[in-house]
């Protein structure tokens, strides 16, 4: 076996998005010896791509917000199959958590009296999301990048986890390799915080970048640990459609919070026909009421545009699905007719740029094409409210990579407050855990050695397959056959195709040598896409029902008896089975903020 | 789809000890930027080629090349704008040394971003900080900063000048140190280690780094220069001088 580097430490994070940065600081800051481990360079993880904001009853805007309608909102979003505890100490601690980043130096935009402004999203009763313009993801990024720099926590950037190691039961570190020359890096932590992010690279049409492929996910099942609700994929309802090349990529929800609406090829605002029930009390049915709404809080109903995600985007694929679509196969989505130039470049000035660079569209002037697009992940790690440990002793989890907080559907604002609320917690309990276990523990030599052997074999093989060619394919099957609307003949279909895919996989081949080679790093990442997708797939075939993100043809209906039970995904002789668990029952004084209207 | 055509790629490729360019025949649709067709090879003819990217949409600053000469962002760069009767030349940014093909080291950018003295707020009042929006404006531009470090590349001081690295934080940091001065809360005063650690002196202004700025942030006008000027203020104006002393006299401080 070739010597590797060794390195080790009290807690190592890996991922260097807002949940990993956060995590890190607060073990850093409880005085254990922290790394944090990422693929890409320092402040590019995905929280960079956040645009519309971080949703925190801060009262600043409407006084009549607090932690209980933030609550409420959140359970109701996630058709109340969220942890209720993981989803009340989120909407307690994010007002605590954006008002810290201002300490640490965040600038988000400000009210005429100089506090901080809240900027409306769909789902959220009051305007709730602390922001800067339509770029909220990259000031967070960088002030958490900022402060973790200052405070002595070691950074192994571009390095990629292939394996966590374990001494027994309990987690011992995490094995990878450096991939700028190749070579393999050890890494010995008694506690490991995962803050991967999602998986929406295993989707064709996908808002999310080549790191999104599962890793945290996977790493996660493969050494032991519980994944729920990993049926609830949510497809983003606006993403460009036009041209080709930029399908996909993000247009913040702020677009309609600011006063944007959705229109059909025939200019029919059809979000009014698709007002679900649970929304009907809340929701406004005229344009009338919907336009006076943007000026008179209190006497009109919020826009059916501003419903949750789920609802918005399902909405659009009917339309288009009815042959109301737009010429290049989506929907409008228009501000141009609604707001005057200036105040569009001034509150989405990002937005305004992308268009008009990427598209040649003046969203002052024109309507924008969008349709729906793979943005994130419900479903993850199993983790404990308080803790966010993971069912492996050691292992943690936070941000979008963690289970629970948003049940069934996430609203748009919750994922920032989340990485940063849970991105705390696991750093403070992972720090806390290290302590106590004191002694360092041991993986086996020969974990590393087989990790090493097995990751080097593509280069093994002289011929074999493209790996570019299996991703392919694997983003064809789940965009086709486990996306936003799914039946269990598509679903067996998926899991037919990636079983193929698996085996084909093991023969993905590498060519040239082991410095900085996309190729090789493509094959190893095909082993957590593959996980992902195939978990996807069983948990969604389990659920014979639609909520939230899951919307079954066969099965169109809400079912009470799944309202009850999180699919959960675990392995037996490393292969993953479904199996299903009851949900926690909501305590009878916040069932009762809930049903509030 | 609309209109495909085919161009040649004439991409560097090599590592630390050398190399050279090669052309890439290749397919270009409609609509696509230089990294949809880096990708496309990839996918399709050159599995190794390195190639830095994350969001694909001006937002993480990952891509930065020069194409045909030009710094630029890869993800950012429509294939239309340029001649696609003659190759396109893709080469990795200049300034900083080469790891494989269009991957730079840019270590230099993070190991001068460890050196700037973290911020230091004011006590927050118990009611919390309250800002103007006016106030913080300026700052709000110099954080629309991806860290492409295409300013960084394009900066004459070091970019045929590595011996100028060691005492030349560059553009990129000198607008996180107008960041942190121009911050309404921070009680910092870089401005002695800006001039005599971090070479604020060494920029004379050419404004190179604002125009290849894809965020098209003021580097020069809005960052650099009132951060010579506020250097200038504290080390040579007497009155400035006089008068800042009164006031921390005032107000119990010592310099």
């Amino acid at each position: 076996m070739a010597d590797h580097e060794v390195h080790e430490f009290d807690v190592i994070v890996i991922g260097a998005g807002g949940a990993g940065l956060r995590a890190a600081i607060e073990a850093r800051a409880q005085g254990a010896k922290t790394a944090i481990v990422c693929k890409s360079l320092l402040g590019k993880a995905h929280t960079v791509m956040a645009e519309g904001g971080v949703a925190a009853a801060l009262g600043t805007v409407y006084p009549e917000d607090n932690w209980k309608v933030h609550f409420r909102d959140t359970m109701r979003g996630g058709k109340m199959l969220n942890n209720w505890r993981l989803a009340q100490i989120h909407a307690q601690e994010a007002p605590e958590r954006v008002l810290e980043l201002e300490e640490w130096g965040a600038l988000w935009d400000r009210t005429e009296d100089g506090r901080v402004l809240q900027r409306d999203f769909g789902g959220h009763r009051y305007a709730r999301l602390a922001h800067v313009g339509d770029r909220t993801g990259l000031e967070m990024i960088r002030i958490l990048q900022h402060k973790a720099v200052s405070m002595d926590i070691a950074v192994f950037m571009e390095c990629t986890i292939v394996r966590l190691l374990k001494d027994g039961d309990r987690i011992a570190g995490a094995f990878g390799y450096w991939r700028e020359s190749g070579k393999f890096v050890e890494f010995k932590a008694p506690a490991v915080v995962l803050a991967t992010g999602g998986i929406g690279k295993a989707y064709k049409i996908t808002s999310n970048s080549w790191e999104y492929t599962g890793d945290g996910h996977a790493l996660g099942l493969w050494a032991g640990a519980d994944l729920i609700d990993m049926e609830f994929v949510q497809f983003h309802p606006t993403g460009m459609v036009w041209p080709p090349s930029v399908m996909g990529i993000l247009v913040t929800e702020g677009v309609r919070g600011d006063g944007g609406i959705l229109r059909n090829e025939s200019g029919e605002r059809f979000m009014f026909r698709c007002i679900p029930e649970m929304f009907k009390a809340e929701t406004a049915d005229t344009e009338e009421e919907a336009d006076r709404w943007f000026t008179d809080r209190k006497g009109a109903r919020r826009p059916p545009d501003l419903l949750p995600r789920d609802e918005v985007a399902r909405a659009i694929v009917a339309e288009i699905k009815e042959g109301r679509g737009t010429p290049h196969g989506g929907v409008y989505l228009d501000i141009a007719s609604r707001r005057d130039p200036d105040y569009i470049t001034r509150r989405l000035p990002g937005m305004y740029h992308q268009f008009k660079e990427l598209a040649d569209v003046d969203i002052t002037k024109e309507p924008m094409e969008i349709g729906p697009t793979c943005h994130y992940v419900m479903g993850g790690l199993k983790v404990d409210a308080e803790t966010a440990a993971a069912t492996v002793p050691g292992l943690f989890a936070a941000g979008e990579v963690a289970g629970g907080m948003h049940g069934a559907n996430r609203l748009g604002g919750n994922s920032l407050s989340d990485l940063l609320v849970f991105g705390r917690r696991a750093g403070l309990h992972g720090a806390g855990y290290a302590r106590s276990i004191g002694a360092r523990l041991e993986a086996t030599s020969d974990q590393c050695e087989e990790i090493a052997r097995d990751a080097v074999r593509p280069f093994d093989r002289s011929e074999g397959e493209n790996p570019y060619g299996i991703q392919k394919e694997l983003q064809d099957t789940m965009q086709t056959l486990v996306g936003i609307i799914r039946t269990e003949e598509e679903l067996l279909k998926a899991l037919d195709r990636l079983g193929e895919l698996k085996e084909r996989a093991t023969h993905a081949v590498a060519e040239g040598n082991r410095l900085y080679n996309p190729g090789w790093h493509l094959a190893l990442d095909l082993k957590s896409l593959l996980t992902v997708s195939e978990v996807t797939a069983l948990a969604a075939l389990e659920r014979k029902e639609s909520r939230g993100a899951q919307t079954r043809d066969d099965y169109p209906k809400m079912d009470p008896e799944f309202g009850k039970v999180n699919v959960v995904i675990r392995t037996k002789d490393g292969e993953p089975y479904v199996d299903q668990a009851p949900l926690e029952p909501l305590p009878q004084d916040l069932r009762e903020l809930v049903e509030a209207t | 789809m609309a209109g495909t055509s085919t161009v040649t790629l004439r991409i560097w490729r090599g590592d630390a000890t050398g190399g050279g360019f090669e052309d890439h025949e290749v397919e270009v649709s409609s609509g696509e930027v230089v990294l949809d067709v880096l990708h496309r090879i990839q996918a399709t003819q050159a599995p190794d080629l390195a190639v830095r990217w994350n969001c694909k949409a001006g937002r993480c600053g990952s891509c930065s090349a020069e194409v045909n000469g030009m710094p630029r962002l890869t993800c950012m760069t429509r294939m239309n704008i340029l001649d696609q009767t003659e190759p396109i030349t893709v080469a990795p940014m200049r300034t900083f040394p080469i790891i494989k093909d269009l991957v730079t080291n840019v270590s230099f950018n993070y190991e001068m971003a460890k050196r700037v003295p973290a911020f230091q707020p004011k006590p927050k009042p118990p009611e919390g900080y309250r800002m103007a929006q006016q106030d913080i404006e300026r700052v709000q531009e110099f954080r629309k900063c991806i860290e492409c470090f295409l300013c960084q590349n394009v900066c004459h001081v070091i970019r045929d000048h590595e011996e100028n690295k060691p005492q030349f934080a560059g553009p990129r940091l000198f607008i996180r140190y107008a960041e942190l001065e121009m911050h309404p809360l921070d009680t910092g005063d870089r401005r002695e280690l800006l001039q005599a650690q971090m070479g604020l002196g060494l920029c004379n202004i050419t404004k190179c780094c604002s125009e290849v700025c894809p965020e098209e942030i003021h580097i020069t006008d809005n960052g650099i220069i009132p951060l010579k000027e506020r250097v200038v203020d504290r080390r040579y104006d007497p009155i400035a001088w006089l008068g800042r002393k009164i006031k921390m006299r005032r107000s119990g401080r010592a310099e």
